[in-house]
């Protein structure tokens, strides 16, 4: 579905979904570095990480496909 | 940034990053170029308050859905699994399901064909004016009310968990809300409302994730809710066979024929904040595929709300009480199970994302709330009753500044209620006097074409009366719970399942009563309206895996494959 001009939801949510990826996939790889004093519980599954990686995999995904000027729905 | 977010409360239960509060920002910012970027498409009446009905199967199902997933939503329900166990999963799967089928397959056709811009709209081409003014007063009055109601509750929580200060949280929100929605309409609200759901799941899955391999798998944790609450906590269905056997005080009586007959078709089918979101489709076929997606989706809610306020009765060290008890012992209460689980699995950046989840779910409810109330106010009370003759941008400026004035009731309503709290128990009950009367109204009115008007007022208007009679018989002398609820042990939620199911009789009898005493509207008049006299259009054009029926089909056996599995 497009949106005003040539811009489609879909682009919209991609966009988002990279951007927080990026964000918690930066502060997961932070922590590696720098452990907290205070760690949340599964600290060590290092969620933040592979979680943020995958936001920012699929937001990527969405972003290309739904680009401007790709026509897509 | 951080002094202006946090007040000097010190007892709040997280503490954001810097990281938490950009993702936080960056929510806002998008949504307000969502807004600013559709305002050029919503010049007609027909864009501002309908989406200019282009709306894929895809976007108005998800944003059917997440206008009903408010961030109250979310917490109340997570933090009902803690009270009452997986009981609170009846809300999505019976108490949605079956209702949003048979909105899609029956219902739909009708709403769609007569091209209706509402549901009191409907009401005024089936039964005439009167019933169209008290249902749209009432639904006026009622969702302003409601969302400045959400409002200060959504405020209070951010304040118990971020230590936020309570103005700043009201009026940020909901300025935002009001530009958006103004500037845009309904296709601002629908856009920023599938934003919103893809981020409430983005911000609420990991938590099941997390919380399940932090109580070894479902067979450890419910040995272990056995072991800290009771057995009972995990079946559905097989302790409703007495009022005293479960921890909802409930009969399945009340589950099936209250929640899953009456108050949920009744939701579903007839609230106009939901039924809008659909009206929005491009054709009919993608206005039944619309509620079908989302009934998919719905049936999936309980593992990002129900299974985290299970896993919170294994996990977390402290036991949670209600509010009034929290309050006084400095505990945490039932409706911040969301929150607790939040703070134990989620680090820097998830953290952010899992507070905007919640936000975005209070956002996509507000704007819901909002949206629909410019519609009903602008066409079904200020054109029908105030000025028939304005032109076409008449009305669209009249809905951008309801939008506002709506906002700014619903501001007001909030401060109202943060001095008088007794007033949010009498609005909620207010709002649910009038949903099962008014889905006896509608339902007949689509399935039996001797219903007439007379009749379809009076059921109404008797059906609402009989419910608020109820409710007040019950508030005067608490043993008539007894004769309303068929039982002393009965709690506040299965009160509200009988009387919607008695009301919803009483507007059915006093209808049919009527109508067979009035004169019936001749058939030239019903077109479009009622089953019999409507010609719905064939889907044979189309595959099977296209049509309505079969994604309804998957999706009501996969709807009794989770309640076999959870029996």
């Amino acid at each position: 579905m497009k949106t005003g001009g040539s811009l489609s939801i879909w682009f919209f949510i991609g966009a988002s979904l990279l951007v927080n990826g990026l964000l918690i996939f930066g502060a997961g790889v932070y922590e590696l570095f720098h452990p907290p004093e205070e760690q949340v519980v599964l600290h060590g599954l290092h969620a933040n990480v592979w979680w943020g990686g995958i936001l920012a995999v699929i937001g990527g995904v969405y972003c290309i496909y739904f680009a401007p000027g790709k026509g897509r729905l | 940034m951080t002094l202006l977010f946090a007040s000097a409360d010190a007892s709040r239960l997280v503490r954001l990053s810097t990281v938490d509060l950009v993702i936080i920002v960056f929510y806002f910012a998008l949504v307000l170029a969502i807004g600013f970027y559709l305002k050029e498409r919503s010049n007609t009446g027909e864009d501002f308050f309908m989406a200019g009905r282009e709306m894929t199967a895809w976007i108005a199902g998800l944003s059917f859905l997440s206008a009903n997933l408010g961030s109250l939503e979310l917490m109340g329900w997570a933090g009902a699994a803690y009270q009452y166990g997986i009981l609170a999963a009846h809300w999505y799967w019976i108490g949605a399901i079956p209702a949003m089928l048979f909105l899609a397959l029956v219902m739909m056709p009708f709403y769609y064909i007569s091209k209706t811009h509402s549901v009191p709209g409907y009401l005024k081409l089936r039964f005439g004016e009167g019933s169209r003014a008290l249902s749209s007063i009432s639904f006026a009055l009622m969702t302003v009310l409601m969302s400045g109601i959400n409002m200060y509750s959504m405020a209070l929580v951010l304040k118990i968990i971020l230590g936020w200060n309570i103005n700043f949280s009201i009026w940020v929100s909901s300025l935002t809300v009001a530009i958006y929605v103004s500037l845009g309409g309904l296709r601002s609200a629908i856009f920023n409302e599938v934003l919103q759901f893809i981020l409430i799941w983005a911000g609420a899955l990991l938590i099941p994730i997390l919380g399940l391999t932090d109580a070894g798998g479902w067979g450890a944790l419910k040995t272990r809710i056995a072991t800290n609450a009771s057995a009972e906590y995990t079946h559905l269905w097989s302790t409703l066979g007495r009022f005293d056997d479960n921890p909802m005080g409930i009969h399945w009586t009340g589950i099936v024929f209250g929640l899953g007959a009456i108050i949920s078709f009744g939701y579903w089918t007839t609230d106009f904040l939901v039924v809008q979101r659909v009206l929005s489709a491009k054709d009919l076929r993608a206005a039944k595929m619309a509620p079908i997606i989302g009934a998919g989706f719905k049936m999936m809610v309980p593992f990002i709300v129900i299974l985290p306020g299970l896993l919170a009765l294994a996990v977390l060290p402290m036991k949670l009480t209600g509010e009034a008890q929290a309050i006084a012992t400095g505990g945490h209460s039932y409706n911040e199970v969301l929150p607790l689980m939040l703070a134990r699995y989620c680090g820097p950046g998830l953290l952010g994302l899992g507070i905007t989840a919640l936000i975005a779910g209070f956002m996509s409810g507000m704007a819901g709330n909002v949206s629909a109330f410019t519609t009903v106010w602008t066409y079904d009370i200020y054109r029908a009753l105030i000025k028939r003759d304005g032109s076409d941008q008449h009305y669209v400026s009249m809905g951008r500044w309801s939008t506002i004035i709506g906002v700014i009731i619903s501001v007001g309503t909030a401060y109202l209620v943060m001095d008088f709290k007794s007033i949010m128990d009498y609005v909620q009950a207010l709002f649910s006097f009038f949903i099962a009367p008014l889905f006896g109204t509608v339902i007949l009115g689509m399935l039996w074409k001797r219903a007439t008007p007379a009749g379809g007022f009076l059921g109404l208007l008797a059906g609402t009366l009989s419910s608020i009679g109820m409710w007040a018989w019950v508030k005067v002398d608490s043993s008539a719970l007894r004769y309303v609820a068929l039982s002393a042990h009965a709690r506040d939620m299965a009160e509200n399942m009988y009387r919607a199911l008695w009301s919803w009789v009483v507007c059915v009898l006093v209808t049919i009563a009527v109508s067979m005493l009035t004169k019936p509207k001749p058939d030239s008049e019903l077109k479009g309206l009622v089953y019999g006299v409507t010609d719905i259009p064939s889907e044979s054009y189309v595959t099977v895996f296209h049509r309505p029926w079969f994604w309804a089909s998957v999706v009501a056996v996969l709807f009794l494959v989770v309640n076999v599995v959870f029996w």
